[in-house]
C-alpha cells in the first residue's frame, strides 16, 4: 500500500467521499499554498470501501463550515506533536455566510459590495439554505 | 406595547397584537386627525427611493406632513450618489445622522434589511424587487378591518402576478396568520407564487390553498378580490408579457356572479386588469384603500418613533 510520512503538526481530514477530495483541494485553495499538503485519493477505507484524505501541515485553522457544505460526512482530525489532539465530524452547518451566493438575481448580496450572502439552512438532506435578506432558497452545489 | 426603535423590514417582524395596536391607531387617526396633528413635530422622515414610487412615497410624505412633522429625501438612484456606486450601508449610515426614521424604496431585494443592520433609527421597507411590502400589506388590512368589521374567516383570491408581486407575498404571510382563512391563488403557470412562500405558509399555517389559473372558477365563492398587476419590468422578454398581460382583466360582467360583499382590491396603480366600469361598483374598494394607506403609515411611523405617549388614542 501507498504510505505517505505521517505530519507532526497540522491537520487530517478524513473520511472524505472519494472523488469529493480533488473539489475540496481546490476549494480550499491548496493548490496555492506553500506549505506541504498530501491529497491521497481512493484508499482503502473500511466505513466507505474507498475515501480521499488531505493532509495539512503547519496549518490548523480550516474553514470547517466549508468542509460540511462539500461533505458533511468529513472527520478532521487535529495533530501536534505528533498526536492526534481532537477529532471532529463536521456537520452541515446551521449558518452560512460568504461561503457561495445567492441565487436571487435580484438579490441586495449579489449587487452591493459591502454585504456578505448569509444563509440558514432549511433543508439538510438536501443542503438547501434560505438567503437571510431576500428570503429566497439556495442549494448548494459544488 | 411600545413598538419604538423598532423595523419594519417583513410583515412577520411584528406580533399579530403589534399589527392590531398599528390599524386600532390609525383608525383613531382616521376618526380624529387634529388630535394627532403635531405628534411628529420635529421629527424627520427620510425617503430613500433608488427606484420611482410616486405614490407610496407621496403617501409617505403625506402621513408624516399631517403630524406636524417634515421630509427630505430622493426619489430616483440617479439623482443621488447612489448612482456613483455608494453602498447601501453608507447611504444609509449618512441618512440616519439626518432623520428620525426612513423608508426605503428599493429594487434589489433585500436591501432595507441590509439597511436595517446600519441604521439606528427605524428602517421601514417601502417595497424590494419583487420581495415584500410590508406597508401595503398593513394598508390591505386596516381597509379589510374598516369594511368587515374584522379580519378572520375568509376566502381570499389573489390574482394576476403572484411570483414578482411583493404586495402578494406580504399580504398572504400575513393573512394566513389570522383565523380560518382560505386563499385562492389565481395566476398564469409562469408567474405563480415562490415556493419559498407557500412552503413558508403551509407549514408555519392551517390555511386552505387553492392554486388554479381560472378567475371564473372561484369568483362566486370569495370574500376578497385582490388584484395585481402584470408588470413589464418584471419580464425578461416582451413576448411573454405580451401574451400575458390580458389573462386576468377584470370587468363588470366578470363580477356579476360574485357575492354582494365581496371587496374588490388592488394596490394600484393598475394598468387594465380592472376595467373601468368596474370602479362605481361598491364593491371597488381601491381608492379608498389608498386612504387607508395615508392613516396606516401616520400609525406605524408614529408607533416606531414612540410619540404616542402622551396622546390618549382610545
Ligand atoms: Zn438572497
Amino acid at each position: 500500500m501507498l504510505t505517505v510520512n505521517s505530519i507532526k503538526n497540522g491537520i487530517v481530514i478524513d473520511h472524505i467521499k472519494s472523488g469529493n477530495g480533488l473539489k475540496i483541494f481546490e476549494k480550499l485553495n491548496l493548490t496555492k499554498v506553500d506549505y506541504p499538503v498530501v491529497l491521497l485519493m481512493n484508499v482503502e477505507s473500511d466505513k466507505l470501501e474507498k475515501k480521499d484524505i488531505i493532509k495539512i501541515q503547519d496549518k490548523i485553522d480550516v474553514d470547517l463550515a466549508m468542509l460540511g457544505l462539500i461533505d458533511p460526512n468529513i472527520t478532521v482530525n487535529i495533530i501536534k506533536n505528533g498526536q492526534r489532539i481532537e477529532k471532529r465530524k463536521v456537520g452541515v452547518p446551521q449558518k452560512v455566510k460568504g461561503l457561495f451566493k445567492c441565487s436571487n438575481p435580484r438579490c441586495i448580496s449579489n449587487h452591493d459590495l459591502y454585504v456578505e450572502p448569509s444563509f440558514n439552512l432549511i433543508d439538510e438532506e438536501k443542503v438547501k439554505y434560505q438567503c437571510e435578506y431576500c428570503d429566497d432558497f439556495t442549494e448548494y452545489r459544488i | 406595547m411600545s413598538l419604538k426603535g423598532r423595523h419594519l423590514i417583513d410583515p412577520s417582524n411584528f406580533t399579530l397584537a403589534e399589527i392590531d395596536q398599528i390599524l386600532t391607531i390609525a383608525q383613531d387617526m382616521q376618526k380624529e386627525p387634529p388630535k394627532y396633528a403635531e405628534v411628529c413635530k420635529g421629527k424627520i422622515l427620510a425617503t430613500c427611493f433608488y427606484e420611482p414610487s410616486t405614490r407610496t412615497r407621496l403617501s409617505f410624505e403625506s402621513a408624516m406632513l399631517k403630524m406636524g412633522g417634515n421630509v427630505l429625501g430622493f426619489s430616483e438612484a440617479s439623482s443621488s450618489s447612489v448612482s456613483k456606486g455608494e453602498s447601501v450601508a453608507d447611504t444609509v449610515r449618512v441618512m440616519d445622522a439626518y432623520s428620525d426614521i426612513i423608508v426605503m424604496r428599493h429594487n434589489r431585494e433585500g436591501a432595507p434589511k441590509l439597511a436595517s443592520n446600519f441604521s439606528s433609527v427605524p428602517i421601514i421597507n417601502g417595497g424590494d424587487g419583487g420581495h415584500q411590502h410590508p406597508t401595503q400589506t398593513l394598508t390591505d388590512l386596516l381597509t379589510i378591518k374598516n369594511l368587515k368589521g374584522e379580519i378572520k374567516n375568509l376566502k381570499v383570491a389573489l390574482c394576476g402576478d403572484l411570483k414578482y408581486g411583493r404586495t402578494v407575498h406580504s399580504l398572504i404571510k400575513t393573512l394566513a396568520r389570522y383565523e380560518n382563512m382560505s386563499f385562492y391563488l389565481i395566476s398564469p403557470q409562469q408567474l405563480k407564487i415562490p415556493n419559498y412562500i407557500k412552503e413558508y405558509v403551509k407549514s408555519n399555517y392551517n390555511v386552505k390553498i387553492v392554486e388554479t389559473e381560472n378567475l371564473d372558477d372561484v369568483i362566486s365563492e370569495i370574500d376578497i378580490l385582490y388584484m395585481t398587476r402584470i408588470q413589464r419590468e418584471r419580464f425578461f422578454n416582451e413576448e411573454d408579457y405580451v401574451k400575458l398581460k390580458d389573462s386576468y382583466i377584470l370587468t363588470k360582467n366578470k363580477i356579476q356572479s360574485a357575492k354582494e360583499d365581496m371587496l374588490i382590491m388592488h394596490p394600484l396603480p393598475r394598468v387594465n386588469e380592472i376595467y373601468c366600469d368596474v370602479d362605481d361598483d361598491k364593491r371597488a374598494v381601491y381608492f379608498y384603500q389608498a386612504k387607508c394607506g395615508v392613516y396606516v403609515r401616520m400609525s406605524l411611523m408614529a408607533n416606531l418613533l414612540g410619540v404616542l405617549d402622551d396622546v390618549n388614542c382610545k
